[in-house]
């Protein structure tokens, strides 16, 4: 489904050129979900923005369901991809309605039935027809999130691309939104890319993964493998260590996996 | 060390703690009448957002702005009256004695003072020393921090250090006046799973080699429970259950249960994590 070839991405130049992605390689099929997880600068999320067409500028090979992609994407890229945001409280129009919201998508494609549209997605991600003309400061962080995720399948993708889709969330909300992926995935078989700091939030999701340190991919693995804590890189050992909580023993034998502070 | 230990009383002692925010649709109960106490340990409170867990913290502190009101039957630190101490009092006790690390160094630091001189300021308010004496005492504290390079941390500005080295900054500054207990509101959730333990491994050994007090304030309960000695679990501004932290596992109260099963699991079926039940009841029976 989406295949991603020696892809690097530079920022600035000169003394501030920031290489944030490093020939990173993988490939997604269709239907599963696949996890990019690390640290926060590692460029996980660059991927994603690269991928999803919101930064024009990398180099390598992108394709997507068969066909390469160039930096500059058409309106049946959109069709077939979208975005959800980390954040649900910047990522809705403060002054906008739900309404508005979801109209918005269906008004740049051309649907003619948005009327059904709006009222079918709401109900699919558990907000009833109740939320239609409210403004995101009368829904909490989880129904914010729902709403960002009606708008991303209101145009029925067939790849979601997911950053950060719970962090900002409280734990009993995240598993409301985890579990609404879940059952949107199995109702229409689609493809998720997941982006996350969280190791247990992805082995709960995924089927695979891609562990990313200073923008390269240090390791590549089943989840099967981080189920049965056997990661073979140290860097997603020590990463592994560490999200089981804290030991006091464990934490001085860090490593400082790249450059220091 | 203080006379809270020789006469084996509590360092802190909170007896229905509330804080209301009037507000034009009526009382907003943040903190809904709790009572806990605190020896010189590390302390956690756990709860999602809006369950009073901050403004608990900011209550011991008399940090809760207007339109707040905060009363209590007893809110006791180390024989001191904090609800009737003069605002002369707390200045006193504020850095010196208690102190609190808040969650986000890049708007708790001055953004156009470098750091060094920050820290050595948090010292000179409360000693009088010589400014070369403050200078001094400030590196030592960046090197027990564990910041490799103290001096050019000293001379940086806050926009120039990362978060990690930026919390590690708040924790000096807060440490330096050598507080009897240390009030931690989030101090690592902005940070990544390596660097929050190695910050919390610091706080864990200046707590255990200065005999200070901790009350670290989180929402994620695993944290919490392996770090600290026990737990206070909050839901709506009041506690639903104390327990000893390495007993979490055997929580009953509904809601700590709830909590810790809707969380994923790396070693996890991937089934539909259960979802909390929330039962208004728990308003009604708080601790």
């Amino acid at each position: 489904m989406i295949a991603v070839r020696n892809l690097d991405v530079v920022f600035g130049s000169g003394v501030d050129r920031v290489h944030a992605v490093r020939d990173v390689s993988f490939t997604v099929a269709e239907g599963a979900t696949f996890g990019l997880v690390g640290e926060s600068g590692s460029g996980k999320s660059t991927v994603l923005r690269a991928l999803s067409g919101l930064n024009p500028d990398w180099s390598g090979q992108i394709s997507v369901a068969g066909e390469a992609q160039t930096p500059r994407r058409d309106k049946a890229f959109f069709k077939f991809s979208q975005m959800v945001f980390q954040d649900p409280y910047g990522s809705l129009h403060p002054r906008h309605t739900v309404d508005r919201v979801l109209m918005e998508p269906l008004s740049i494609h051309g649907f003619s039935d948005a009327d059904r549209r709006i009222e079918q997605v709401l109900r699919e991600v558990g907000l009833g027809p109740q939320f239609r003309f409210r403004y995101p400061h009368q829904l909490s962080g989880g129904q914010r999130q729902r709403v960002a995720i009606g708008r991303a399948l209101i145009l029925e993708p067939r790849v979601l691309l997911l950053d950060e889709p719970t962090s900002a969330l409280d734990v009993s909300v995240q598993a409301e939104v985890l579990n609404l992926l879940q059952r949107l995935k199995k109702e229409r078989g689609l493809t998720y890319i997941l982006v996350s700091h969280n190791l247990s939030v992805i082995a709960h999701m995924c089927d695979h993964l891609a562990v990313m340190n200073l923008g390269a991919v240090v390791e590549e693995l089943e989840v099967s493998q981080l189920k049965r804590h056997a990661p073979s890189h140290p860097y997603t050992r020590q990463l592994m260590t560490a999200s089981l909580g804290y030991d006091r023993a464990a934490i001085d034998s860090f490593q400082d996996f790249g450059l220091s502070e | 060390m203080s006379a809270a230990e020789t006469k084996g009383r509590p360092l802190l002692a909170v007896e229905d703690l509330r804080v209301d925010f009037p507000t034009r649709k009526g009382l907003v109960q943040a903190v809904r009448g709790i009572s806990f106490s605190l020896g010189r340990e590390k302390l956690g409170i756990v709860g999602e957002s809006g369950s009073g867990k901050s403004m608990t913290g900011r209550a011991i502190l008399r940090l809760v702005g207007a339109p707040g009101e905060v009363s209590a039957r007893r809110l006791e630190f180390d024989g001191i009256d904090i609800m009737s101490a003069s605002e002369a009092q707390m200045r006193d006790i504020r850095g010196e004695r208690i102190s609190m690390v808040m969650q986000d160094p890049k708007f708790s630091l001055n953004p156009v003072m470098r750091v060094g001189e920050q820290i050595a300021e948090a010292y000179r308010t409360h000693q009088k020393v010589p400014r070369e004496e403050a200078r001094r005492r400030a590196l030592d504290m960046l090197r027990a921090v564990r910041i490799r390079d103290p001096e050019r941390v000293y001379r940086a500005y806050p926009h120039e250090v990362s978060g990690g080295m930026g919390q590690r900054i708040m924790i000096a500054m807060m440490l330096i006046p050598d507080p009897d207990l240390l009030i931690a509101d989030e101090p690592t959730s902005a940070l990544d799973v390596t660097v929050q333990l190695q910050v919390l491994a610091i706080l864990d050994d200046l707590v255990t080699q200065r005999g200070m007090g901790l009350i670290f304030i989180s929402h994620d309960l695993n944290l919490v429970a392996s770090f600290c000695d026990r737990v206070i679990i909050m839901y709506a501004g009041r506690i639903m259950e104390i327990c000893d932290a390495k007993n979490l596992d055997a929580a009953r109260h509904p809601y700590t249960r709830g909590l810790l099963n809707c969380l994923p699991q790396i070693d996890g079926d991937g089934s539909d994590l259960p979802v909390l039940q929330r039962d208004d009841a728990w308003l009604e029976h708080g601790l």
